[in-house]
């Protein structure tokens, strides 16, 4: 008796059992409706018709089009924006220039606007009716409703991503060992690969696999510059829309199963990259604790 | 190698970090830089070794014009403030760095590196870390072996960024004599910036002490304490206790106090900058001075006892601190919230109208006389 008052008034404010299950059970209860169910009913609704329908689906032709573009579209995104992510970030953290604050918001845009209006602004701009369009269109290019106009987009949408991972860290770490570097003699090239590279490898890792899965998932802007050509400019995104309208929804499933697993296995590879850097860190502040005995 | 600074001025937007200022350093010389924080002494290091660029003026190195070098051809050695070692790499590989990174014309081969570290290593007294990372070293280990770092690359001129800032008191002492050693040892040209006037005494041939971007003085150590220049050399080169006085009847009156004029001070008003060993302390006024002052704290510090005084019945600025000996304070038994009277023994006149001081005497032997009596 005298031992539960102890604990009691040792409980902060909110801290009541009552409060304290309430929440865990409501958030439990909403995480379960909200993101566990449907993640469930993907994968059974894709297999409704059984393992076999499932497979086959999977191998039709405009599926592994969609698939084959899908994938393209990733492996081409993801380099653009790692190498301008990495410019970008080391541009805003080690140099003083005028506009750099504003840079630093601008950057943001994809995330704040829409990715349809991102879509529309490409439209406008490089359709054929658009300012840079007409000109393309009398060279004979053309970029909206074809793949390059899905990967411009694309990259748009996406390119936050590596930058915002690496600006605080590079903001942390500072410039001084660059220097240090460069004092030694060494030159861009050895200053970036065996200095800077090695410091921001982990963080830089886990803005390429956000930039990927975004990239791979894209809907909105992707579907206004597509034009929707199955078999041509569908992406797996746009190809499950369509699947679905088609009445063929065991097929849209199983095309959807595909994009719920890549999620999966992106917040798979999140889990393991966190959990490398918590460790690395703590291996240091473990030498640190030895050291100092 | 000698280096040469002229006219070397820099802004960093509306700010004014250095003044024109021209600086001439010998070969084999340590020079300290030592000067509140934004004096432009870490500005100055940096703009040295190429990391910052000067707005105006040039630096030689040796018959080497500079000035317009990049840092990575100056090949200067550069102590950071926070060692900057490179957390992913072993001390070894910190160390072999410099080496790593020559152009593959110069550099030498991997045996050579590895030779070449472990000596260094050797030197700085830690070949037995040369496996660990810098994250399992203390502060005074990460030092050294930024210190074998810089000096991978055998530069002829060293530049240390406050050494020896986050390290304790007795490491700092320790590795402090070290660097003097090695110094003089390898015959290379050092400039270490810090805000730690005994250590810019105890280290350095000349001591450069600058303020709000300009050299304030430059000076051997022993000069630069016997013969400080100005106020703010004063100010910032040891625990002086400032006596604003009025000259009347000749005497230097503030309020109730006053100090008598030893012969030869000027007949001016002015401020009076008095050590704080440079008092005889009694329980009564002397017939040189009048000051009366009350205890508010008594610390002992090593050989002598410190005491915070605040004025009676006469106005400083500042808390007087007063340095005992041991043997001095036993016979007086002073306590917390006594009276007690000060008498200057030496003092430095600044003229209100002065930039330079005048040194003063007051006739001990009165003062002696009077004190016992």
């Amino acid at each position: 008796m005298s031992s539960s008052k102890h604990s009691s008034s040792q409980l902060r404010v909110g801290d009541s059992p009552l409060v304290k299950w309430l929440l865990i059970g409501l958030t439990l209860f909403l995480t379960a409706i909200l993101l566990v169910v449907p993640l469930i009913a993907i994968f059974q609704q894709a297999f409704v018709e059984g393992a076999a329908h499932y497979f086959n689906s999977l191998i039709e032709a405009d599926t592994l089009h969609a698939i084959g573009l899908t994938l393209v579209v990733a492996a081409l995104t993801v380099p653009i924006n790692l190498v301008f992510g990495v410019m970008l970030a080391w541009a805003v953290t080690r140099f003083e220039f005028p506009g750099r604050k504003i840079l630093m918001t601008l950057m943001d845009i994809p995330f704040a606007v829409s990715p349809v209006v991102a879509g529309l602004l490409y439209l406008l701009l490089y359709g054929n009716n658009g300012w840079i369009g007409s000109w393309l269109y009398d060279h004979d290019i053309q970029l909206m409703f074809a793949w390059p106009g899905i990967v411009m987009v694309t990259v748009f949408v996406t390119c936050p991503f590596v930058a915002r991972e690496l600006i605080p860290l590079m903001q942390q770490q500072g410039r001084e060992d660059e220097e240090a570097a460069v004092i030694l003699g060494a030159s861009g090239w050895q200053l970036f690969r065996r200095v800077t590279l090695p410091n921001i490898k982990w963080a830089l890792i886990y803005g390429v696999i956000l930039t990927n899965a975004r990239a791979v998932g894209e809907f909105g802007a992707v579907s206004v510059v597509s034009g929707n050509i199955r078999g041509e400019t569908n992406t797996l995104p746009l190809h499950v829309q369509l699947q679905y309208e088609d009445y063929q929804a065991a097929a849209a499933f199983a095309s959807a199963s595909l994009l719920a697993m890549i999620a999966l296995l992106t917040l798979l590879l999140k889990a393991f990259i966190e959990w490398r850097q918590e460790r690395s860190l703590k291996i240091e502040a473990e030498k640190e604790r030895q050291v100092t005995q | 190698m000698s280096i040469l600074i002229e006219n070397i001025s820099k802004h960093f937007g509306q700010f004014q970090a250095l003044s024109p200022l021209s600086l001439d350093i010998n070969e084999g010389e340590m020079i300290g830089l030592l000067g509140p924080s934004g004096s432009g002494k870490t500005t100055l290091l940096r703009i040295i070794a190429g990391l910052e660029g000067a707005d105006t003026g040039r630096i030689q190195f040796g018959d080497r014009d500079v000035t317009n070098l990049h840092v990575r051809d100056r090949r200067v050695g550069f102590v950071f403030q926070n060692y900057a070692l490179f957390r992913h790499m072993t001390v070894a590989d910190n160390v072999a760095f410099g080496l790593e990174v020559l152009p593959r014309k110069e550099r030498p081969s991997p045996t050579e590196i590895k030779n070449r570290v472990m000596h260094l290593l050797e030197m700085v007294q830690l070949e037995h870390l040369a496996s660990r990372f810098p994250s399992q070293l203390s502060g005074g280990q990460k030092q050294r072996i930024a210190l074998a770092r810089a000096l991978a690359t055998q530069p002829e001129v060293l530049l240390l960024d406050e050494p020896f800032g986050a390290l304790d008191a007795k490491v700092r002492k320790e590795l402090r004599r070290w660097l003097r050693g090695l110094h003089d040892e390898l015959g290379f040209t050092s400039v270490f910036v810090t805000h730690d006037q005994e250590e810019a005494l105890e280290l350095s041939d000349r001591v450069v002490v600058m303020s709000n971007g300009h050299i304030e003085q430059i000076d051997q150590p022993g000069a630069l304490y016997a013969s400080p220049n100005s106020r703010f050399v004063f100010d910032f080169l040891g625990n002086a206790n400032v006596f604003e006085g009025k000259l009347e009847n000749g005497k230097w009156q503030n309020l109730q106090a006053n100090i008598v004029l030893p012969n030869g001070a000027e007949q001016k008003d002015g401020q009076l900058y008095i050590r704080s060993h440079e008092f005889f302390v009694s329980k009564e006024a002397t017939a040189q001075a009048n000051l009366p002052l009350r205890v508010i704290a008594i610390n002992p510090i090593g050989a002598e006892v410190r005491l915070e005084l605040t004025p009676i019945d006469w106005h400083s600025n500042d808390v007087w601190e007063i340095d005992l000996p041991h043997k001095a304070f036993d016979k007086n038994c002073f306590e917390k919230g006594q009276t007690l009277y000060v008498t200057p023994k030496a003092g430095y006149f600044f003229a209100h109208d002065a930039q330079q001081p005048v040194l003063l005497n007051w006739e001990t032997e009165k003062v002696q006389v009077t004190e016992q009596a």
